[in-house]
């Protein structure tokens, strides 16, 4: 073999090579974003923060699964909805009893249940809504199960009055606070509906969101004198008038 | 043992070759299988201290005696195990982890640097029973190798597994490796991980010859590369030796038995030998054995069939 041919070789067989690795290079990190795309909106254990963060970070060794008194998480088996090995629960099979000392993040090793989370009531697992067209109290009956069974008392489900078309009687009915809720899902697991009507989903899944631009001036909480103060303006900083004032003209 | 010296072939230091013949009675066979059944006792208590420890409530002195997997698991409640590569790979996503998980990490590459990294294949990882299971059936069945990739595709895979776990910020390896997923699925319960390990039988079956580990598996790559340090080796007592080739038919690793390399250096020197010790076992003239590098080793058998020749 010439040194040439033989340099051809060598050159043809190094593209093969890196040819070879780039396409199952690419098919494999294909399959790992199918995989961490798996299922976005599963319910993690308290402490998991953002899914791509917690993807990266759990090394699926299930020392959380096992610290876990009420058998709440699993793992997910490959062929599960959920991404390979990472723990997970199913409310509505058995919620997060919210344990005060957070057993399963003093497991995680490696921090993917963010050890910084010491109150259990801060942990953000998910966020309860609920089905008014299916839940009891908004058929006007007193069920309100979810609002006596929920851990954080009285604050993160609150229960309403509410006018119940023409009857007399009002309807008491159920609000859930995100300001509050954990998402345990102590809630759905006690819905006595067929199908829980309150159910523990992501919360951007169902959370809008407002805009920073809107002052709500007539709500309470809304403190309106620290960053928004009405300014007096100056004589040279008025706008001319742009509408007609026809409310104050009493000609309605 | 009798020899015809008319028809015996001789070896390149004119010692005559001489078979490996397996022991008709049951104490000669279990000395010859005494590797693979130490191998077996690792393999299995390894995974029912995690077992057990996860289902039937083990421990010691009030504590969990082996909690999580091999991926991660903490030791009496105190001591954190965790794999380096998966760590590797973790750190690779760029993410901050905890200092436990990094003091894991660095026990167990302790723990493998000094036994010899790929004594993690042989004598703890799971899929190397099914692996084993394989390549025994494969020489009892007529199934010719047609298929020959090299054997350093695993340090590609292994590569690919860094850059990978960079660029798609989770750790590559770890989310479609059967090791994990095998050992995970039979502690935490089972769900389409045998398919994986189905795969890993079947490919070494009919396709490729120790396809997996021998060729393919990042973590074996992982291992090799720590255990170039090992002090736990190998010793090769070249004098001995007749070539028999009897050490490379049953190495699962044939390519580190460089015998030119051995007896420069009087040990198996590469990284990718698995410590599993099938070789000492069926070696006619106890040419091997396990020891540390800085040992020497002299084989009984070293003078006696040179001189039994004369």
């Amino acid at each position: 073999m010439t040194a040439k041919s033989s340099r051809r070789e060598f050159l043809t067989r190094s593209v093969q090579g890196v040819a070879l690795a780039a396409t199952g290079g690419l098919v494999w990190s294909y399959l790992l974003q199918q995989q961490a795309q798996a299922a976005p909106h599963a319910i993690r254990p308290p402490g998991a923060h953002d899914e791509s963060d917690f993807n990266a970070k759990c090394i699926k060794c299930g020392q959380c699964v096992r610290d876990c008194p009420f058998d709440t998480l699993k793992l997910a088996p490959a062929g599960d909805t959920v991404a390979i090995g990472t723990p997970y629960f199913i409310p509505r099979e058995i919620p997060c009893y919210m344990c005060i000392d957070i057993p399963c993040v003093k497991a995680c090793p490696t921090g993917a249940l963010d050890p910084s989370l010491e109150v259990i009531e801060d942990s953000r697992m998910g966020l309860a809504v609920i089905d008014i067209e299916n839940c009891l109290s908004w058929q006007g009956l007193r069920c309100e199960i979810c609002h006596r069974e929920c851990p954080v008392q009285n604050k993160a489900i609150t229960v309403e009055h509410h006018p119940r078309k023409i009857s007399k009687h009002a309807m008491f009915v159920p609000l859930v606070h995100s300001d509050a809720c954990t998402g345990c899902g102590v809630c759905e697991k006690a819905c006595p509906t067929q199908e829980a009507a309150i159910r523990v989903v992501q919360p951007e899944l169902v959370q809008g969101m407002i805009g920073e631009h809107y002052r709500l001036g007539w709500t309470i909480d809304t403190p309106i004198t620290q960053d928004f103060k009405p300014q007096k303006r100056t004589d040279d900083q008025a706008e001319p008038a742009t509408g007609l004032d026809y409310l104050n003209q009493g000609d309605l | 043992m009798a020899v015809d010296n008319n028809t015996a072939r001789v070896g390149p230091n004119g010692k005559i070759i001489r078979p490996f013949i397996m022991p008709a009675d049951l104490p000669g066979k279990i000395n010859v299988w005494r590797f693979i059944i130490y191998r077996r006792i690792v393999q299995l208590s390894t995974l029912l201290l995690f077992f057990g420890s996860a289902h039937w409530g083990w421990t010691v002195a009030n504590e969990p005696v082996l909690i999580g997997n091999l991926s991660a698991s903490t030791l009496l409640g105190a001591i954190p195990l965790a794999d380096p590569f998966a760590v590797l790979q973790i750190f690779l996503t760029q993410h901050v982890l905890e200092t436990e998980v990094i003091i894991g990490a660095g026990i167990i590459l302790l723990i493998y640097a000094s036994l010899g990294g790929r004594t993690w294949c042989s004598w703890v990882c799971p899929i190397n029973m099914v692996a084993d299971l394989s390549s025994w059936l494969r020489r009892r069945l007529p199934i010719k190798d047609r298929f020959i990739l090299s054997r350093n595709v695993r340090y590609t895979v292994l590569a690919l597994s860094l850059i990978l776990s960079a660029i798609t910020g989770v750790a590559a390896f770890e989310w479609v490796s059967p090791i994990s997923m095998f050992h995970r699925e039979l502690i935490f319960g089972i769900g389409m991980g045998w398919m994986a390990v189905l795969g890993v039988f079947i490919f070494d079956l009919f396709v490729l010859r120790d396809g997996w580990c021998g060729h393919l598996c990042p973590l074996g790559a992982f291992y090799a590369l720590v255990g170039k340090v090992a002090p736990v080796r190998i010793l090769f007592d070249s004098p001995s030796c007749t070539h028999c080739g009897e050490c490379a038919r049953v190495c699962p690793e044939p390519q580190v038995l460089n015998l030119k390399q051995a007896t420069e250096v009087e040990m198996i020197a590469s990284g990718e030998c698995t410590n599993c010790g099938r070789c000492i076992t069926v070696c006619p003239e106890d040419t091997l054995c396990f020891g540390l590098r800085w040992q020497s080793y002299t084989s009984n058998e070293s003078s006696q069939n040179f001189e039994s020749h004369q």
